[in-house]
């Protein structure tokens, strides 16, 4: 351990500039350097590595299953399936995001810091919807196995909508896991409560659509779905609507998040 | 630097902070003082605007703490209680990632990190991972965090807690080097350390404020005055009411009065009036007696015997009142 003696030789004179080494800031400024934070801490968490793991092998399996020979050279289950899987991974992905922030205090280091709640809450979202990309990359080997497995030709339209979908279901999926983890200090309640509403406006309209003959009014009801919207993707028909619903439903959960943040100043 | 005016913050029915009202004038170091719950942590908290006061104001650097807040911030190094750091990065990284958050350019930021790591001595840790390090280290990184963009006021929350002799010497010892460059505020209840470091300190106890001045103040403040000690073997009873009538005493007290009886030496406390030397006739009334004399000295009144005194009288205000 260095001495006072040594420390005292080695140091600049220390003037108190008030701030005169920062910069004037833009809004939103703030948001890439907590995302690439965010980014770097989901590499050395292992809980990241369990859900990528849980989340690849899951694919393959839909992958052996579904394509046989004579089957034709399509995305569309696997899309399917990997939209089920995202709303358990996801989930477990973000747990820790806000609500570890809280438990350990961290949450004051960064609030006391010249960043605003948006910053911080855009920064983690950012930072999240990346690793989900990463998750996903590996599964375009399945599109390049098909591809030169397959006699027929491979259409490659409903694969890039496809995953354009996934990615758009993936943001919201990760601001409404976000909005949970912001609510609590407990990691688990978080990732309950996050996967109880991603079932609620995913998996249980899909159950009742595909199971259940429905008046026309609870069609209509179902249709505004996750996976109603997200199926249209996959079949390759890119909608206006749907990417609005799903940018304006992301938005909508960040906003709440950021107000979560904002109301500790009310209390 | 830092001017608190009637700052209060109420949880409901519960007034943790009660109307404080200090000032902390440029290149001072303050102490902030107050027993466990005393509402320290929470003026700091607002005071660093991440919790704001439900009514009153202050200002840091000039700057509201309500309204000005990112101002507040950029001027500010605060360390919180207990030092929450991201336990998964380098020391390193976190320093830079704490750099980029404050807009510091790169050639800013690798300048002012080779500083404050030499700075807090964290040279040999500079490469390990924050989560691996000691909790004497953890709390330097926190420091070396908080003097990162040279803050002209630093606001520090029991900075020496769970440290070592040894690095609280040398943690004192940077906190009063920085005095003089910057204005600093730390709480603590560990009363030496504020006549170690401190230029002045703020006393609160139940959320208000009930004394402020230099430690050699508040030690010496009329409240306070210098007792004699004398130890000496007898009956106490007769001790005790010879030593009330030396003129210029108020008051005798027995110390460890359940001692072995009479056979025992027993420790009497005298408290002299106002500018009153009364050792000489204590110690003629006990020889006189035939009393053995063991030892006779004046104490001066310790920091220590002031805050247990104004916080028991604060803690008996508050019964009163509910």
């Amino acid at each position: 351990m260095s001495t006072m003696t040594q420390t005292q030789s080695a140091v600049e004179p220390s003037k108190s500039t008030g701030g005169a080494t920062v910069r004037k800031t833009g809004l939103l400024a703030k948001a890439p350097i907590i995302a690439r934070r965010e980014l770097f801490s989901y590499f050395v968490s292992p809980m990241a590595y369990v859900a990528m793991t849980l989340f690849l092998l899951a694919c393959g399996f839909a992958f052996w299953q579904d394509f046989k020979p004579g089957q034709p050279a399509l995305m569309r289950h696997l899309f399917d399936w990997m939209l089920w899987f995202l709303c358990f991974v996801v989930p477990m992905l973000c747990m820790g995001s806000i609500s570890q922030e809280w438990a350990s205090g961290t949450m004051e280091m960064m609030m006391t810091a010249p960043v605003t709640d948006s910053d911080v809450v855009v920064g983690k979202f950012m930072g999240a919807i990346s690793f989900v990309c990463v998750l996903l990359a590996p599964t375009l080997v399945y599109v390049i196995m098909m591809a030169s497995f397959s006699t027929s030709h491979v259409d490659l339209g409903p694969i890039f909508s496809g995953y354009l979908g996934m990615i758009l279901a993936g943001s919201l999926f990760v601001a409404v896991s976000l909005f949970c983890s912001s609510l609590t200090r407990s990691q688990m309640v978080a990732a309950v409560s996050a996967f109880a509403i991603l079932a609620v406006i995913t998996i249980i309209p899909w159950l009742v659509g595909a199971w259940a003959t429905l008046p026309d009014f609870w069609r209509v009801v179902i249709n505004q779905g996750v996976y109603a919207r997200y199926a249209d993707f996959s079949k390759g028909v890119i909608d206006l609507g749907h990417v609005t619903f799903f940018v304006l439903m992301t938005a909508a959960f960040l906003f709440f998040t950021v107000k979560v943040l904002e109301s500790r100043r009310w209390k | 630097m830092i001017s608190v005016s009637q700052l209060t913050k109420a949880y409901g029915h519960v007034t943790a902070v009660d109307h404080i009202s200090f000032d902390v004038a440029r290149g001072q170091i303050v102490g902030f003082l107050g027993p466990n719950g005393a509402g320290k942590s929470t003026t700091l908290k607002m005071l660093t605007c991440y919790l704001p006061p439900t009514s009153g104001t202050a200002t840091v650097n000039g700057f509201d703490i309500f309204h000005q807040s990112h101002e507040v911030r950029e001027n500010l190094g605060y360390l919180p209680e207990n030092t929450p750091l991201y336990t998964e990065m380098k020391v390193n990284e976190y320093l830079d990632f704490r750099g980029r958050l404050r807009g510091m350019d790169r050639a800013t930021r690798n300048k002012r990190i080779d500083y404050v790591v030499e700075r807090c001595w964290l040279g040999n840790v500079r490469d390990r991972v924050i989560g691996r390090l000691s909790k004497g280290y953890r709390q330097r990184v926190g420091l070396a965090d908080s003097l990162l963009h040279n803050p002209a006021v630093l606001i520090l929350d029991e900075p020496t807690v769970g440290l070592d002799p040894t690095q609280i010497r040398e943690t004192r010892k940077l906190i009063r080097d920085l005095g003089g460059d910057h204005t600093v505020l730390l709480s603590t209840h560990i009363l030496p350390e504020v006549e170690a470091v401190c230029d002045r300190a703020v006393v609160i106890a139940s959320g208000k404020l009930v004394a402020q001045g230099t430690p050699e103040e508040l030690r010496t403040s009329r409240r306070m005055s210098a007792r004699v000690l004398i130890e000496c073997r007898g009956p106490v009873k007769d001790i005790e009411n010879a030593l009330s009538r030396v003129s210029g005493v108020s008051k005798v007290e027995t110390l460890m009065p359940h001692a072995s009886a009479d056979k025992a030496f027993t420790t009497f406390a005298l408290r002299p009036r106002e500018g009153q030397d009364v050792r000489e006739e204590a110690a003629s009334t006990v020889t006189r007696n035939g009393w053995p004399l063991r030892e006779i000295r004046l104490e001066h009144a310790t920091l220590e015997e002031f805050f247990v005194q104004v916080t028991a009288q604060q803690a008996q205000a508050k019964g009163q009142t509910e």
